[in-house]
């Protein structure tokens, strides 16, 4: 071939290069493919130029393969609204609106506020504690719905659920502040959060890519979230400091109206943020995700070196053991949000590596924390909290287990592998539910923790 | 003939899970031996085969590995999976399935239009 081609084929490969859908290594097989061809043309008796011609026309316009390639290398709403797929032109156009999403925000505060008109130190204070995580997220819920109309059914089921969930979360006269009130407390904003993931992904919640997207939603609203807190906690302790100078005590109004308020209404607007703004978010998850696997990694390793240090490993501290369950909780979150940072084509590097030892020191932590409760339980027998906590870190160890076993394989390059622990992950989202419910419903009474 | 979208969409996957099972191969002659198989009937674009092989690839159903052409260049070539060759027993029993019912119903009835397209 001539210099002469070669150049016209740069330029070509520059061009193509550029589109956002088409990565370098899709632009490389496509011009051993053009090269291929081009050769054939002419060995046919075709000029290196009319070969070019020809095989440029039949590669399709640059835009055609760049759509195609979207489509498949890309699985993000946002990208295929771009290229404007027309079912989806609707959902995007109510997605960027900002009035609606102001006006269900402005719904949220409300929410959230109100009971606190109530008797909070009494029965509606109680209450509201225990049905927080629907109180707060049942504007977020409203607007989803609202916005993607996944349907009569769905949305039946979504706001039922909904209403369900605060029944039962209320249903059970518990202690204030006893280990089942307080346990209620936790696990009802994670069942919400299910019923948000189901109001997200419409009709799609039974396809690993629809769960994927809520768990891609969940990542990027927790990132808007911790944002919008910051700025929110700078503009409070502003105002304090201004108030305060002036004489006049802000902690009203800024612990009872402002704050819960903002809480309410973030809620919606971190939810619209995710969908008005995703290539920003995007771009962001990668290196978010690149910059923290590291440091949980390293945390885990001095975790161990701590626990295994004291000497005590079959006697840990109640308070650590708190501590490994959150800190847990978090890896497993990582994990899956990394999934979701992960673009299709990647090849196996150090990062794979690096996730599997992360897994791999939760996993050691995970079996620790397991001994001890399991201990502690031979000696003291069965109590409400250590079968919660018996439980949550029973689903973890599954889960890790499964999640190291499957990362070893994506780094031997194993085919599929990938969407495998995408399956995996995916599959477990409604197995915490189920336990969830169980903690809410079956344990309290099982361990006479009501009120009599 | 002209063949509706549709159906070379739907036919595109066990097609090429069929020709990487008599062989490895690559892009540019996976669409020459689609173009041979049919007869010059099915032409695909690249726009339709490269995000399909990436998609059977990410499902596990086939592998790719970067090698050298005859003449040294960089060449992506594919290779089918156990998984893949499950999946084309699969797509195979469907398709005889579709095509048997089909020849069933048009033997029942006389019905020919024959190769050039009229009534015999």
């Amino acid at each position: 071939m001539t210099d002469a081609l070669d150049t016209q084929i740069d330029l070509w490969r520059a061009h193509m290069e550029r589109r956002a859908t088409v990565t370098t290594t899709d632009v490389d097989e496509l011009e051993d493919h053009l090269r291929g061809h081009i050769e054939s043309l002419t060995a046919a008796g075709l000029s290196d130029d009319e070969a070019f011609l020809v095989a440029m026309k039949r590669l399709g316009s640059q835009d055609d393969i760049a759509h195609e390639f979207a489509r498949e290398n890309s699985k993000r709403l946002w990208k295929q609204l771009v290229l404007g797929a027309s079912e989806d032109e609707a959902r995007g156009a109510r997605a960027s609106g900002w009035l609606p999403a102001v006006l269900f925000a402005v719904a949220g505060a409300a929410l959230v506020r109100l009971p606190l008109f109530g008797d909070i130190n009494g029965w509606a204070g109680e209450s509201y504690a225990r049905a927080a995580g629907v109180i707060g997220l049942a504007a977020v819920v409203a607007y989803l719905l609202w916005r993607n109309a996944p349907g009569r059914t769905l949305t039946a089921a979504v706001a039922g659920g909904m209403a369900a969930l605060a029944a039962l979360a209320l249903m059970y006269p518990l202690r204030a502040g006893g280990d089942a009130f307080i346990s209620t407390m936790l696990h009802v904003p994670v069942a919400a959060w299910l019923l948000v993931g189901l109001a997200y992904a419409g009709d799609r919640w039974r396809t690993t890519e629809g769960r994927m997207d809520f768990v891609r939603f969940t990542g990027e609203w927790v990132i808007y979230m911790t944002l919008l807190a910051l700025g929110g906690g700078v503009l409070m302790g502003i105002s304090a400091l201004v108030a305060s100078a002036a004489g006049v005590d802000p902690a009203t109004v800024l612990t009872e109206w402002i704050l819960p308020c903002g809480v309410g209404g973030a809620a919606v607007i971190a939810t619209w943020l995710v969908e008005a703004k995703r290539s920003v978010i995007e771009n962001m998850a990668p290196v978010l995700a690149r910059v923290f696997t590291p440091l949980f990694t390293l945390t885990f390793g001095v975790l161990l070196v701590v626990v295994l240090a004291s000497g005590n490993i079959l006697n840990l501290d109640r308070n650590l053991l708190a501590v490994c369950n959150a800190i847990l909780v978090l890896a497993a979150g990582l994990v899956l949000y990394s999934l979701t940072a992960r673009s299709d084509d990647a090849r196996t590097g150090w990062f794979d590596w690096l996730q599997v030892a992360l897994v791999t020191g939760a996993l050691a932590l995970d079996l620790l924390a397991l001994v001890n409760i399991v201990t502690r339980i031979g000696d003291g027998g069965w109590t409400f909290n250590r079968t919660v906590v018996l439980g949550a870190n029973l689903i973890l160890l599954a889960n890790l287990a499964v999640s190291a076993w499957l990362l070893i394989r994506v780094t031997r390059d194993e085919g599929g592998a990938v969407l495998r622990l995408e399956r995996w992950q995916t599959a477990l989202l409604p197995v915490y539910g189920v336990w969830v419910l169980v903690v809410i419903v079956v344990l309290p009474p099982a361990f006479s923790l009501l009120k009599t | 003939m002209d063949i509706p979208k549709d159906l070379v969409a739907a036919s595109a996957t066990p097609l090429v899970l069929t020709i990487l099972a008599e062989a490895d191969s690559y892009g540019y002659a996976i669409i020459k031996r689609v173009a041979e198989l049919s007869a010059g009937q099915l032409e695909w674009t690249e726009g339709l085969l490269y995000p399909l092989l990436h998609r059977l690839e990410r499902q596990g159903h086939i592998e790719g590995t970067w090698g050298a052409s005859e003449s040294g260049r960089k060449r992506k070539y594919y290779r089918l999976t156990a998984d893949g060759r499950a999946a084309l027993a699969g797509h195979q029993a469907q398709w005889r399935t579709v095509s048997t019912a089909l020849e069933g119903a048009w033997t029942a009835i006389k019905l020919d239009f024959g190769p050039s397209g009229a009534f015999a």
